[in-house]
């Protein structure tokens, strides 16, 4: 009797430990990226999307392949709903969760980034900022840990320029014309003045800031002060409610919206379809393009959604701007962590393995094929001192009932964005007594 | 010249779109005494309600009518769940309970309709009309025009309502004197659901006009930050007073930030209409409209 209890309490933990290494070697078959998301509140619409697509992007690699060389993606959401002191706590909650902790933090806010700026050096987890964030953060010799990939908004409003012109017929014929930059009053909206002031100097154009008070539900005053000033052209550099109600009061003061051109975050279909016909011949810039008919998205919806594990309870956004720009933001999560494997071997990564995968990223036009996202998002080589990528932006306008593309993708003038990055980075390094890094010593 | 007038006019009719949120506080605040701070969510949720039902189908009128039964439920589960076991107690708990009340609706609406921003369509275009255009070159909004007319057609059924109805004569008492009209048997509790339901009304109003100039989005909520000047100002217990104080505060802020806004940097019409309510504070602390507080000693 004695025997039989004592066989019977062996087994019971026999099991229990063969359940615990089982779980063990589970986990440590899992690589977990921790997504401090935002669903509700007033930001919800962008992050329901972009959150969306990239979830649904990680689902398609463990559902297609299996995972990333044979590591399967965990990930777990933490609402923050764009509040910085929640974003804080999240990045809190997140970083020691999975097997080697949280590989890498992208918050989709550029307060929250600022927020933890500081802890993602001393916790060694990169954080990730495509197209938000610190601008100067491209220069990885003072900022190893954030990497504000594809393009910063000084590339971008150089490419607006470029854009532009080529709209005038030329660079050299902007000489005379008026360009409004109608900005979101934040630190964000302000980001563009100090390079499109250079690129006015530069292109001989008359450069108009005009600021718009948060949340920007009402715009009358600076839209009358456009009437007066007549600009040839309107930057609109704005973020949530602030663009329907630009176009909305575009319209009412009878400029046209073909002379429009918005910054990233104000090219979405939250942005124009409350405006309605108001927004008809707006055209934006982007890192990303809208719509489904990328293999990319055609995998995502044949391999997730037929099994109905997609995200996004609103199928009809899967292929919208918010959405692509999530997918996006899977791409690059998951090819850093591709090129970390073939360095440090089939298996979870820490976070300072998988700054050394974006460190080394490469995503060139051959591999954007083979993901099916030629077209769909722009190259980007990163390296030890550049943290941005690519730099390039396309266009696309609104035709009244979804977004066209209506450029190639354009290059930012480097020649002007770097040095000033370089400037800015290395007052940075001087407030914060930073050594920078020696990139030819790093492997 | 022609500018200046442009922008006075421009800046009128704006003030008129504050009034209408306004107009949900000084009903609340005159019959109850509580500063509901919850009128911009019920604003949202009143305006994604009616777009939700749109989007299921139902004609403009029936969704209109649906999303007016949902505010008046609303109301009365404020009354039942939030104001009525808190009678009797301080003004600031009730305030506190309507914060609370505001994330619930906020978080309600979001969860029933979803986060998505949509945009309505009330066949009212937001452009200048153009025979006044090129007469005067002034530009007049067609909407900002037919939100007046809806506000004083508002103004002036809310007036009737509470000036020659039993329930309008009722709602007076309640607001004068709680305890005096509680002890000629005015039922309080019927009251207040019934000023909470016609709250629910003002806000669908709002929502409607603000959700199709911006889009129906969770930045209606927003819109009660332009109110709070206009309530300072107009006093919070005057109906005229909210739409006065909406006029002032409207055209003062577009002028302000046209022809003071570039010496500052710009942006300053967020700002303003609050220190131009303090400075009215100063000469006439129950604001332009509102009744004058006298103490006994």
């Amino acid at each position: 009797m004695k025997m039989r209890k004592t066989l019977s309490t062996s087994l019971i933990a026999a099991g229990l430990l063969g359940g615990v290494a089982a779980d063990a070697l589970a986990q440590s078959a899992e690589q977990f990226i921790g997504l401090p998301s935002y669903r509700v509140g007033a930001y919800a619409a962008g992050g329901s999307g972009i959150y969306g697509g990239w979830i649904d992007y990680m689902a398609l690699i463990n559902e297609r392949d299996g995972g990333v060389g044979g590591v399967k993606l965990t990930w777990e959401e933490c609402e923050t709903e764009y509040n910085n002191a929640r974003g804080v706590e999240c990045y809190e909650r997140l970083k020691k969760k999975g097997a080697t902790g949280n590989s890498v933090f992208q918050p989709l806010s550029t307060g929250i980034t600022y927020s933890v700026l500081d802890k993602v050096a001393q916790d060694k987890i990169p954080m990730v900022t495509i197209g938000y964030g610190r601008t100067d953060a491209a220069d990885g010799r003072v900022f190893p840990w954030v990497f504000p990939m594809i393009t910063t908004y000084w590339s971008q409003a150089t490419t607006m320029v470029k854009y532009i012109g080529s709209k005038e017929g030329g660079l050299d014929k902007l000489k005379g014309k008026k360009i409004a930059y109608l900005y979101h009053d934040s630190a964000y909206g302000k980001e563009g003045i100090a390079v499109l002031e250079k690129q006015a100097q530069k292109h001989g154009f008359t450069f108009v800031p005009l600021a718009v008070a948060h949340p920007g539900n009402e715009q009358q005053s600076q839209w009358l002060k456009i009437r007066q000033e007549k600009p040839d052209w309107v930057i609109l550099w704005g973020w949530g409610v602030m663009n329907p109600t630009a176009l909305k009061a575009a319209a009412k003061t009878g400029f046209s919206r073909e002379k429009m051109i918005g910054v990233w975050w104000s090219g979405a279909e939250e942005d124009t379809i409350p405006a309605g016909d108001a927004s008809k011949g707006f055209t934006t810039a982007g890192f990303n393009v809208a719509g489904a008919n990328y293999p990319v998205i055609k995998a995502i919806q044949d391999v997730v959604y037929k099994k109905n594990k997609g995200n996004m309870e609103d199928k009809s956004r899967v292929g919208s701007v918010y959405y692509n720009r999530g997918v996006v933001h899977g791409i690059i999560t998951v090819e850093a962590i591709r090129t970390a494997q073939a360095k440090f071997g089939k298996k979870p990564l820490s976070g300072e393995e998988m700054r050394w995968g974006f460190e080394h990223l490469n995503i060139d036009a051959k591999r954007l094929k083979e993901l099916g996202a030629e077209g769909f998002m722009p190259d980007l080589k990163i390296t030890c001192e550049d943290h941005e990528g690519s730099g390039k932006v396309k266009y696309q306008q609104w035709d009244g009932k979804q977004w066209k593309v209506v450029s190639d993708w354009i290059d930012a003038d480097r020649e002007m964005v770097r040095p000033m990055i370089e400037e800015s980075a290395a007052k940075y390094a001087k407030e914060k007594n930073i050594t920078p890094r020696d990139c030819s010593k790093e492997g | 010249m022609g500018f200046f007038f442009e922008v006075l006019i421009g800046g009128l009719l704006s003030g008129v779109m504050y009034s209408f949120v306004a107009l949900g506080f000084v009903l609340i605040y005159k019959a109850s005494g509580v500063f509901n701070f919850a009128q911009g969510a019920m604003v949202f949720a009143a305006a994604l309600t009616f777009v939700g039902f749109q989007e299921l189908g139902v004609p403009f009128w029936l969704a209109l009518l649906l999303a007016f039964a949902v505010m008046v439920v609303l109301g009365i589960l404020t009354e039942r769940i939030v104001l009525r076991p808190l009678v009797n107690q301080p003004p600031i708990t009730l305030f506190m309970a309507t914060i609370g009340l505001t994330y619930v609706i906020e978080g309600l609406a979001q969860g029933v309709w979803g986060a998505n921003v949509r945009g309505l369509e009330l066949g009212i275009q937001d452009e200048p009309i153009q025979w006044l255009l090129e007469a005067t070159d002034i530009g007049v909004s067609k909407f900002d025009l037919f939100g007046a007319g809806v506000a004083a057609l508002l103004v002036t059924l809310l007036a009737l309502f509470f000036q020659y109805t039993r329930i309008g004569r009722a709602l007076r008492a309640v607001a004068d004197d709680h305890q005096a009209a509680l002890s000629i048997g005015i039922p309080l509790q019927n009251i207040w659901r019934i000023v909470w339901a016609v709250a629910g009304f003002v806000a669908l109003v709002a929502g409607l006009i603000w959700g199709a100039r911006n889009g129906v989005q969770f930045a209606l909520t927003f819109t009660a930050l332009k109110a709070l000047p206009v309530l300072i100002l107009g006093g919070f217990t005057s109906i005229p007073g909210a739409i006065v104080g909406g006029l002032i505060i409207g055209s003062t802020e577009k002028l302000a930030e046209v022809y003071l806004g570039g010496y500052v940097g710009g942006g300053i019409d967020s700002w303003f209409p609050y220190v131009m309510a303090l400075a009215f504070l100063l000469i006439r602390p129950e604001g332009l409209f509102g009744e004058k507080h006298i103490d006994r000693v």
